[in-house]
């Protein structure tokens, strides 16, 4: 594996060898010096076009817990805004001497025009581009969810695929690299995925997706999910009659305190809420669900610097073997 | 002809040996004088250069309706000169050459520049297309009959790249253009079902994260057009039809006795939006590259007659306008190098039409078309002498680097293709001999009217 553009490229093994590494850096997360020195004298650049502080931090920290040097590269500013291209950008960074990039761009694609164009040979982390993929918000999700399934069974989680779990992803799919990327690497991973969204919120051709596909929340609930990913909703989108009214949105597809309720219920007491982030509170999810027990939000977050370090660790060592 | 009988004499004779006539009964064409003198088993006369003919087909030049020029204002991505070198070496004697340049092509001023420079450069006849509406912007008729009327003797008017979407002025130009004998050729795409659009939208593009370009926004102007078409008695052409659906619109509305031509691009006739996955905007054109069933029925509908003609659409782009993300890149592919190529192999090879209907769509209907009067004749005694000898035994691979245009956008690049132009006449002048570039015809720059 030289890049992480999609999670459509990952093998099971592939999926799981990145898990269980993250398992490893949590490991590591957990001491009291949370820092290894794998990457000493490498350098990763995150190249963000687009704002995005939660996962440049994420990547940051990542990064320097291995001892890479890091730069960040916000292209507002910068001479990109100037109208410097993609190609001089990664051109440059090539000649500084990137051994890696994380870039986050509004443009779908764009982490594979880095890895697949003589630009630049360092390896390519796709941080979510456009409408296209997330892979590492996946990957994260997949580890928290394999964590609390573990947990719930008793058993180890390391070695473990999702194998009869069943995921519903909530809302704006169309809009989501986050549902893209989850749909491909859940089912990977064995996982059963349904998404739940309005009618115009869903994918032309979503049905050739590995994936069952429901408009009513409730019913989905009723099917007893082990998660509920529930992704943000802009409001902006009422705007582009993609729905009527927020008010209508949440109460035919938001998790409100009375949705929230029924995860009392006995088939759903062992249920966990997903959010990738940055929640619209009082839109796609209340506050009682939000702050709940159930709540993975900020294991999430946690989890995610695991991940990446897992990311970089494996993309960077397998980089450097074949110097 | 002022041009052509400036010295007559003084032109050499051509005889051309043993060609194929339209891929069939070989015979020997002797080229005197701009036109065909001769045609059967001839005896060269003293002077007349020969050129050895065995084995090449030999089909009437070929026409473009669709074609790129970018001169005036985008010189950086051609010029008339390059993309009329560019035409000579795809066989073509004439393109049509559209109206969105800068200035836009919708004043006599403009269109008779454009003319100018197609003389003056003297590879193909290059004959202007007028813009439907001012500026392209959909909002106020163009001058048609003053472009109709000037020294281009413009007869096909489009805002391509543009639809003219507004349903009363696409109307209004449908029946003004009756009275110049002229065609609207129309850009089928609703705007706002495509804002922001980036590919077809399909499997392909949900899975890519990209907005869509739904086929229903190409074929519910189309369904609207030929409707008006009927209405109002007039004459329209369908630019580059893309979608399955689109056809089965133009086969009814023929059936129906209205009068529509419609056009397919080579690249539509072979590449689907499966090539979109690399995210490589040399494959980023608009319409978009659809599914293998929209080819299977384009290629169908070529051979049926429903599509009447092979447009070339070439769009000539900087390095800069592709070697970038997607979302940014421009929309547009090089293609009048590669069209005969691309069309023998898609409908020659796969035996969906032969040399004689390969003439038909890419010569003689598009001539009839943008009413290009000596262009898309028959090889026969008397007619002008533009044509085109075809060595379909050859085989090469594209390289973007070497061609005439200068686009480097060719979505064939590295692809082996059939099928090469050896020789292009242009009134009885060869632009192209041996496959390259020989001498433009001499003639002057200024028409005297």
């Amino acid at each position: 594996m030289k890049h992480l553009l999609s999670t459509r490229d990952l093998t099971p093994g592939d999926a799981i060898r990145i898990l269980d590494t993250a398992e490893e850096m949590a490991a590591v997360n957990d001491r009291e010096v949370r820092k290894l020195p794998a990457l000493r004298g490498r350098t990763v650049v995150n190249l963000f076009f687009e704002d995005s502080t939660r996962t440049r931090i994420s990547f940051e920290a990542a990064a320097k817990r291995l001892s890479a040097d890091v730069i960040n590269f916000a292209a507002k500013g910068s001479s990109v805004s100037k109208g410097e291209s993609l190609k001089d950008t990664a051109q440059t960074l090539e000649a500084i001497g990137a051994d890696a990039v994380v870039i986050r761009h509004s443009a779908a694609g764009a982490p594979h025009r880095l890895a697949m164009t003589d630009w630049i040979n360092a390896a390519v982390v796709n941080a979510g581009d456009g409408t296209h993929e997330h892979p590492t918000q996946a990957l994260l999700d997949a580890f928290t969810l394999r964590r609390h399934l573990s947990k719930v069974a008793g058993t180890p989680s390391t070695g473990a695929d999702l194998a009869g779990a069943h995921v519903v992803i909530v809302g704006d799919i169309l809009h989501s690299r986050v549902a893209r990327s989850n749909v491909w690497l859940l089912t990977t991973l064995g996982a059963r995925v349904t998404l739940v969204a309005p009618p115009t919120l869903l994918p032309f051709g979503v049905e050739q997706w590995p994936c069952a596909v429901s408009y009513d929340l409730d019913e989905a609930l009723a099917d007893a999910p082990d998660a509920v990913m529930m992704l943000r909703v802009q409001a902006e989108r009422m705007n582009a009659s993609y729905f009527p009214s927020t008010a209508e949105y949440s109460r035919l597809w938001g998790l409100g305190d009375e949705r929230f309720a029924r995860f009392s219920e006995p088939e759903l007491k062992d249920t966990v809420i997903l959010h990738p982030g940055p929640m619209v509170r009082g839109l796609e999810i209340s506050s009682v669900a939000a702050d709940s027990d159930r709540s993975q939000v900020l294991r999430q977050v946690a989890n995610g610097v695991s991940v990446r370090m897992a990311v970089l660790y494996l993309l960077m060592s397998a980089k450097e073997s074949t110097r | 002809m002022t041009a052509s009988n400036a010295s007559p004499e003084a032109a050499p004779s051509y005889l051309l040996r043993g060609a194929a006539l339209y891929g069939g009964e070989r015979a020997d064409l002797l080229i005197e004088a701009g036109r065909i003198a001769a045609v059967g088993a001839i005896a060269a006369p003293a002077g007349a250069r020969v050129v050895d003919a065995d084995g090449l087909v030999a089909l009437p030049g070929l026409v473009d309706v669709h074609t790129h020029l970018r001169e005036p204002g985008r010189e950086d991505a051609e010029t008339v000169e390059t993309g009329s070198r560019a035409a000579a070496l795809g066989g073509y004697t004439a393109v049509h050459a559209m109206a969105n340049s800068n200035p836009v092509a919708d004043t006599a001023g403009v269109v008779e520049q454009v003319h100018s420079l197609g003389r003056r450069a003297g590879w193909v006849d290059v004959r202007p297309v007028g813009a439907v509406t001012v500026g392209l912007a959909g909002e106020q008729l163009a001058e048609i009959g003053a472009m109709a009327d000037s020294a281009a003797r413009v007869r096909m008017f489009s805002d391509d790249g543009m639809c003219v979407h507004d349903p009363v002025l696409m109307r209004r130009a449908l029946e003004y253009v009756k009275a110049f004998d002229g065609v609207v050729a129309q850009h089928a795409q609703e705007p706002r079902l495509t804002a922001g659009a980036q590919m077809n939208e399909g499997a392909v593009s949900a899975v890519l994260g990209l907005p869509g370009w739904p086929a229903v926004a190409e074929e519910s102007i189309i369904a609207r057009d030929v409707l008006l078409a009927q209405h109002v008695g007039s004459r329209l052409h369908v630019c580059h039809v893309s979608t399955a659906g689109s056809v089965e619109i133009i086969r009814w509305a023929k059936s129906r006795g209205i009068n529509v031509t419609a056009e397919v691009t080579p690249h539509h006739l072979w590449l689907t939006d499966e090539l979109v996955r690399s995210y490589d905007p040399v494959y980023k054109v608009n319409p978009p590259l659809r599914t293998q069933d929209d080819v299977e029925a384009l290629r169908t509908a070529l051979a049926d007659g429903t599509i009447d003609v092979v447009g070339t659409d070439h769009a000539p782009h900087p390095s800069e306008h592709k070697e970038c993300e997607w979302a940014q890149a421009a929309m547009g592919m090089t293609g009048l190098e590669t069209a005969l190529s691309v069309v023998q192999h898609t409908m020659v090879e796969s035996g969906l039409l032969d040399w004689r209907a390969v003439a038909r769509a890419m010569s003689e209907v598009p001539a009839h078309i943008g009413r290009a009067g000596d262009q898309g004749r028959p090889l026969a005694e008397g007619e002008p002498a533009n044509l085109v000898l075809v060595d379909p035994a050859a085989r090469w691979v594209v390289n973007p680097s070497v061609q005439a245009t200068k686009g480097r956008n060719s979505p064939f690049a590295g692809r082996e293709l059939p099928g090469r132009v050896v020789a292009t006449f242009f009134r009885g002048h060869p632009t192209v001999l041996d496959g390259a570039l020989n001498e433009p015809y001499p003639q002057p720059a200024v028409v005297t009217r």
